[in-house]
Order: structure tokens, then C-alpha cells, then sequence
């Protein structure tokens, strides 16, 4: 039953983009300024809603990385780590309140970098980095009381992905600085403008130079970086294989490790859900952010007994969902972040298919540049099949059934992920026995995909370990 | 009520729902639940859709034409209702294209003034009846001041319903009495009103809309405008969501009319938004959903003079009442 509006259509209200001013290219932030790489080639980084190019960005190489990580070693020694605790508070609430001054201008660029729609960016994204960097200064002074020590860790070597640029900054970059290390941090090949950005706030800050540097560039850049023999902790989000990557290459010395890594949540639905609100958490679960989380709620377990009205409810609900120009604010699911991951999410759509899952899309029109995929949901899908076991880091939903609680448990933590998983259900004491049954680092109740400076977020199993936010996400800083 | 097995499986009705105060409990707490963050999340979501230009033109001229324009205060005159009655027939009389209003809602005893002011122009005689708003009067005083209103000319009747009654669990009384009031009206269509703002839960609100809808409500109500909160957007949402699975299971269509509280253009484009993504075109229209306001239309009105000037008038350049 689509919904599609005939009588009510609403008209484009794109939001402005005069408020970013791009430059034509970009060198790399170390020691406080901008500099032009040594041994390092440009890249291009392109708006995937309109494939236009938007900037040209220096990839860092091996001397490059070098300079950065040594600019951070003396700014560790010099200044920041002998700093007091509440004069480093003062340089993170500066940094919190430029990123708020500047909210309206970091939501656009991030919409254009990355292809999220800006209703995310300015609602989701802006709010939460702010409010991660006012969480952590707030702890800047506080650190005896954290229970991890007050001794930094030293130079940190921090590799982020591309679905959460600025926000993925922030879980790094803040815990980090608050606990007295310093960092140097590569953002995803694709989306490195807000990470610059962010580098010219740290010169508005007049945060002292080498504290924070940013080297751009690609899995190379990453893999100097985490494998340089002067950085003392590594902290990456982004896949399993780069993370398992990274372990073997850790392993034997002295450097500590965090890694926040893929999932395949899932997200349980009983039959006394409030069902309203579960169809809301199932599309925010696989939609949001068209996908690209790794906490998505990739794998929806329906209870039998209510499956069919609740896939009924969910197909309406999707034909509502507004495919389109992510800086229209009326847009819900924005672009795809690169033609390499619309790739993937086409192949293993239609491994789907040919494994048996039905699949079924709403009837949504694709701009014709771009890289673009309509919100997809597969029923018959079993636990045998690669779209119920493989991360697809796009707006690809996997139904399955259960009968009772126990062959949800069994079902939910057959993957080797474990990061993150759903409960809907209007019984408070099931909701807990579940939620203690699920092997998932954060487990949702009658919601999804909420994030919050004070809790803390990490995996079980492949999706990885240490924790970041909270009083948690200071054990990766301290020692 | 046949039994149904469409779609909405959890709210297939049994054939003797309301054949005891056990029955219909059972049926009406076995209705999904309303998760509150949930429910105000989706709200607060959709108000943030942006309705610009050639939208905003239309959002505008459809909610005046869904306007039920009120007077409910002690010391309305026949004056101000004559007054009232020519703005509905013109709310903007130097502009001949823009719409009438859907109705006038008054109390009983000023109908028969509408009436003589509206006839047969299309703009809809309501009477708020059963000793509105608080509904505390003996069933046959409430029948005897809806048969009044019908009798000088009411098209629609915006009752009130027993919430002594609902809130201590006696839904067979406050079916019975919406029935009897039903029956009352004749041909007149009639308005449940739910007072949600004493109704304190979200599963209360989806309950007492259902259990109108299964009495015979033509349209469901969210408040008397006397108390606070009225119509807010959470409460229109689970309304809309009931009237939306009711018509799944039965086939019959139910209106949605929030009342008090939409005072400004920005609320009644959003109570739109919430109709076209919650149930689409199908009640995008006046006969399936109603703004109960009286301050609203000034503004709806200013609004439309802006979209099609450039500039604001001021407060003057419209009518008081």
C-alpha cells in the first residue's frame, strides 16, 4: 500500500550551502598549522549525492606521518601532558563552543562530504560532538576520581570511518585530550573535510600546537600511522578485517589498543511490543544514517505471532521514507558515502536474492547522478544466509522469526558480532532477562540507535573491545 | 461489529465486544501499547519537516477550509456569533479565493443563530452538547441537550465523554452513553471528544479512541480547549494511528479533529504533516480532519496574505472575531 502523498507535496527546502566555505585544497594539519605533504600524493574528495568534486586533499606518506607523530610527542612532553587538569578543561569547553557557534556550518559540509541527510547532521551529529567534548572537559580535572589512574598514556594514533566523521572525531579526540595525550588522527578517505574543520577550531581555540594533528589520506596513511614505532595507543573504528589487521601488527609491542569494530544487531520484537513505536525503532534501526552504522539493527527478529502485521506496518511505514538531496530538509535516507560501498551493498543484495530472501523496496525514484539505494528489506531470510551473517553497511534490512525467548537469545547472538542489539517489548522484567542474555555491548530498550556522551558504547567478540564514552572511555587514555 | 481478519491483527474485534464491561476491557487492553518516548519522538520528528513556498500555499488555504471556528465562552453574544458566521462564509473578504472555513462550533443555545447566519452555505453548524465540557450531568439532561441542539439546526455534535468513568475502568458506560448520544443526533455526524489532557497515558488516549470508534464516533476529538494540555502533537499521532487500524479492521473511515491549543500557521502545518505521514490522503480533506480553533484562522490568514505580498500585515488588518 504506498502512501505517497498526491494532494500534499512538499517542496524542496534545501538548506543553503553559502555558509561552507570549501577551499580548493588542503594540505595536512601538523604542529598547529597547515602544511603541504613531503611524500604524499592529493586525493579528490568528492559529495557522493552529485559525484561533484569538492575539495583536493593531501594523502600524508611516510614522512609525513613521521612529522605528525613527532609533532605530537614534543607537544605531549611540553605542554599538554604537565598541564593542569582544569587548564586543559578550559581549551576542550572552547573547543565545545566553537563546535556550537559553528554547528550550522559543520552539519552542511559533513551533509555534503558524506551524503547523510542534514536533518541528521544538524539534529544527530552537530549536538553530539558538542556534547562529547563538554563531557569530557568536564572530566579534564577530575580524573583521580575516575578510577583508571591520572597518568597519560602518551601519543595516540586514532583511525576513524567515514559513516560518522565529526562525531566519530569527537569519541577520539576528546576522551583523549582530557586525559593529557596527544593525537594524531586520520579521518576516512572520503570524508575528510570536517576533520579539517575541526583543525581550524583548534587554531581558534589557540589550542597549543601539536596537541591535536590531523594527517589525511587512505588505508596507507592508516597503517604508517598505527604501525609507527613512537605512538603509544592506537584507537580505531571502522571493519573487522582492517581491525584484525591492526591487532596482528600490535601484537608483541607495548602499544595499547581499542578497537570498535562491524556488527549485525539484531532487533527483537515481541508480540506485546508497543508496535507503533517498534516500526520507528526498526526504521531508525537500519535507516538511519541510510545503514552506514555499525550498530545498525541490521537483523530484525520478528515473534511469529505478529510478524506479518508488523512487515505490513514496516512496508507502509517505508513508502513514507524520502529519498533525496541530502541537504533537503525534508530528506530522510540520503546518498550512499561511495561508489566502493554501493558496490557492496548491490552484490550482497543480490547474493540475497539468490540464496532465496524475498526483497522488497519501496517504490522510490533515484536522482540520476550520485550514488543512491533504496531503503531494502529481505523476508524468508535464515540464519544460514550471508545477508543474516555479513555487515552490509547499508539500508539492507534481514527479517527472521521466533517463537519464544529463548530462540530469540539463540538467534541473536549466533554471529560473531556483538555489538549492539534491540528489545521491544512492553514487559519491563523481559526486557531485563533479555537484555542480560544478549551478548551485545549496548542492548536498547523500546529504542534504538541512541547515543550519549555518558554511556558507554563498545563490542563483544569480533566487534571488538575497550569502550568508548562514559567514565569507561577514559581506561583506553589513562595508565 | 463482523469480525475481521485484515492486516491489523492485533485489533481484530470480536462480534460481542461490548456485550459486557469484561469484554470490552479485554479488547481495549489488548490494543498494542503507546511507547511515550517513542510516540514523542515521531512527533517532535515530523515537526521538523519544512513546508516552503507552493506546500505552504496549500497547507494553508486546506487548514482554513478545515477550521471548525470556535466561540465557547460564557459571554458569547448572538452579535459575536453573526460575526463569526460571516468570517467563515469570508474569512478574507478582500480575497474572493480563499476558502471558507468547515464549521462553526458553538454552544446549544446559539445554534439557532448559526443557522440563520449559515443555512445552507456549506459551512457546518456545530453545537458542543452533553454539558460540555465537563460532562457532569445525568445522562438524560446530556440526551435532552443534544436533541435541542439537533432540533434548531446542529450538523454536528461535539459530545463529551464520561472521564470519571473511563479513568475507574467502567467502559461499558462510556459506550453506552456515546451510543445513546448517537442515536440522539439523527442525521447530525457526531465528535467524540476524549479530553486527553485528563486522560494522562498514551494507551489511555488509544483506548478511548477505539472505544468511540466502536459506539459509532463519526470523528474523534482530542479536547474541550478548556483543558490544558489540549492538542498536543503526540496525542493527534496516536489518534491518527487509531483511526488508521480501526478503518484496517472494520472498513470504516473515522475523522480526527484536535482541538485547543493550535494557535499559529506553524501548528496547523504541522498537525497537516502528521495526517499526510500517518494516513495519507485519505483524511487530507475536511471531512476527515478538523482544526477546533479561534485564534488560528487570524493567523492562517495573515500567513496567506505574506505568501502572496512579501510583506506582514499587522494585527488590525484583520477581524477580531
Amino acid at each position: 500500500m504506498p502512501m505517497t502523498s498526491k494532494l500534499f507535496d512538499y517542496a524542496p527546502a534545501p538548506e543553503s550551502r553559502a555558509i561552507v566555505d570549501i577551499r580548493a585544497s588542503y594540505g595536512l594539519f601538523i604542529g598547529g598549522e597547515f602544511v603541504d605533504p613531503i611524500d604524499g600524493e592529493p586525493f579528490k574528495t568528492v559529495n557522493p549525492a552529485s559525484e561533484e568534486v569538492l575539495a583536493e586533499v593531501s594523502s600524508a606518506g611516510r614522512v609525513d606521518v613521521d612529522r605528525a607523530v613527532a609533532a605530537a610527542r614534543a607537544a605531549f612532553s611540553q605542554t599538554w601532558s604537565g598541564m593542569p587538569g582544569r587548564e586543559r578543561a578550559k581549551y576542550l569547553f572552547r573547543i565545545a563552543r566553537l563546535i556550537q557557534e559553528r554547528a550550522r556550518e559543520l552539519a552542511v559540509l559533513e551533509s555534503l562530504d558524506n551524503g547523510k541527510p542534514i536533518k541528521e547532521s544538524r539534529d544527530v551529529d552537530l549536538p553530539l560532538v558538542a556534547a562529547y567534548f563538554f563531557y569530557y572537559a568536564g572530566w579534564a580535572d577530575k580524573l583521580k576520581y575516575s578510577g583508571y589512574g591520572e597518568t597519560p598514556v602518551g601519543v595516540a594514533a586514532q583511525v576513524i570511518p567515514w559513516n560518522f566523521p565529526l562525531l566519530m572525531l569527537a569519541w577520539k579526540i576528546a576522551p583523549a585530550l582530557a586525559c593529557g595525550n596527544t593525537v594524531v588522527l586520520k579521518p576516512a578517505e572520503t570524508t575528510p573535510l570536517t576533520a579539517l574543520a575541526f583543525a581550524e577550531i583548534c587554531q581558534q581555540a589557540e589550542l597549543p600546537p601539536g596537541v591535536v594533528n590531523i594527517v589525511t589520506g587512505a588505508g596507507d596513511t592508516g597503517r604508517m600511522l598505527v604501525e609507527h614505532n613512537d605512538v603509544d595507543k592506537i584507537a580505531f573504528t571502522g571493519s573487522t578485517e582492517v581491525g584484525k589487521a591492526i591487532a596482528k601488527s600490535v601484537a608483541g609491542t607495548k602499544k595499547r589498543l581499542t578497537l570498535e569494530l562491524g556488527g549485525k544487531a539484531a532487533n527483537i520484537v515481541f508480540d506485546d511490543a508497543p508496535v507503533d513505536q517498534a516500526i520507528e525503532g526498526i526504521v531508525s534501526g537500519i535507516f538511519f544514517n541510510q545503514g552506514h552504522v555499525c550498530c545498525a539493527g541490521s537483523r530484525l527478529l520478528v515473534q511469529e505471532s505478529v510478524a506479518d502485521e508488523v512487515l505490513e506496518r514496516l512496508r507502509r511505514r517505508m513508502s513514507t521514507l524520502r529519498l533525496g538531496d541530502p541537504l533537503d530538509k525534508n530528506t530522510d535516507i540520503g546518498a550512499i558515502n561511495s561508489a566502493v560501498q554501493l558496490q557492496k551493498i548491490r552484490e550482497l543484495s543480490q547474493i540475497g536474492e539468490d540464496e532465496g530472501a524475498q526483497r522488497w523496496s519501496a517504490d522510490c525514484a533515484l536522482p540520476d547522478r550520485g550514488y543512491w539505494f533504496p531503503p531494502t528489506v529481505f523476508t524468508g531470510v535464515t540464519q544460514a544466509h550471508r545477508i543474516a551473517r555479513e555487515e552490509i553497511f547499508g539500508p539492507v534490512l534481514s527479517v527472521l522469526t521466533f517463537r519464544t525467548p529463548d530462540e530469540a537469545i539463540e538467534k541473536a547472538n549466533n554471529t560473531p558480532y556483538g555489538l549492539s542489539a534491540g528489545v521491544w517489548t512492553d514487559k519491563g522484567s523481559r526486557i531485563l532477562s533479555m537484555a542480560n542474555r544478549l551478548r551485545a555491548g549496548v542492548v536498547w530498550a523500546n529504542t534504538f540507535n541512541k547515543f550519549d556522551p555518558t554511556s558507554p558504547f563498545g563490542g563483544y567478540k569480533e566487534s571488538g573491545f575497550g569502550r568508548e564514552g562514559g567514565r569507561h572511555g577514559l581506561e583506553g587514555y589513562l595508565r | 461489529m463482523a469480525l475481521t481478519t485484515g492486516m491489523a491483527r492485533s485489533s481484530v474485534i470480536p462480534t460481542d465486544v461490548a456485550s459486557s464491561n469484561a469484554s470490552l476491557r479485554g479488547f481495549l487492553h489488548g490494543l498494542p501499547g503507546v511507547d511515550q518516548v517513542g510516540a514523542e519522538a515521531r512527533a517532535a520528528s515530523l515537526a521538523t519537516r519544512s513546508i516552503k513556498t507552493d506546500a505552504k500555499r496549500w497547507a494553508i488555504d486546506t487548514a482554513i477550509s478545515m477550521i471548525d471556528l470556535t466561540t465557547l465562552e460564557g459571554q458569547d453574544t448572538q452579535g459575536k456569533v453573526r460575526s463569526l458566521c460571516a468570517k467563515a462564509l469570508r474569512p478574507d473578504p478582500t480575497d474572493s479565493s480563499c476558502p471558507r472555513v468547515a464549521a462553526i462550533c458553538v454552544y446549544p443555545d446559539l445554534v439557532i443563530t448559526a443557522k440563520a447566519q449559515l443555512g445552507a452555505s456549506g459551512v457546518k453548524v456545530a453545537s458542543v452538547a452533553t454539558n460540555f465540557p465537563s460532562g457532569r450531568a445525568a445522562l438524560p439532561v446530556k440526551l435532552a441537550d443534544v436533541r435541542a441542539a439537533v432540533a434548531d439546526g446542529a450538523d454536528e455534535i461535539d459530545m463529551v465523554i464520561d472521564r470519571g468513568a473511563f479513568l475507574s475502568g467502567h467502559y461499558l458506560q462510556v459506550y453506552d452513553e456515546i451510543v445513546q448520544v448517537k442515536a440522539a443526533c439523527g442525521d447530525a455526524h457526531l465528535k467524540v471528544i476524549l479530553e486527553t489532557g485528563e486522560l494522562a497515558t498514551y494507551d489511555n488516549v488509544r483506548r478511548a479512541s477505539w472505544l468511540a470508534m466502536l459506539a459509532g464516533a463519526d470523528f474523534i476529538k482530542t479536547s474541550t480547549g478548556k483543558v490544558s494540555p489540549a492538542a498536543t502533537l503526540p496525542v493527534t499521532l496516536v489518534m491518527l494511528e487509531a483511526v488508521r487500524d480501526f478503518r484496517e479492521s472494520t472498513g470504516r473511515q473515522v475523522g480526527v479533529k484536535p482541538a485547543g491549543g493550535i494557535r499559529t500557521t506553524k501548528d496547523a502545518i504541522r498537525n497537516l504533516v502528521l495526517v499526510n505521514e500517518t494516513v495519507g490522503d485519505d483524511w487530507l480533506s475536511p471531512d476527515w480532519f478538523r482544526i477546533g480553533a479561534s485564534s488560528l484562522l487570524n493567523d492562517l490568514l495573515l500567513q496567506r496574505h505574506k505568501m502572496a505580498t512579501g510583506h506582514y500585515d499587522g494585527p488590525d488588518y484583520v477581524t477580531i472575531d
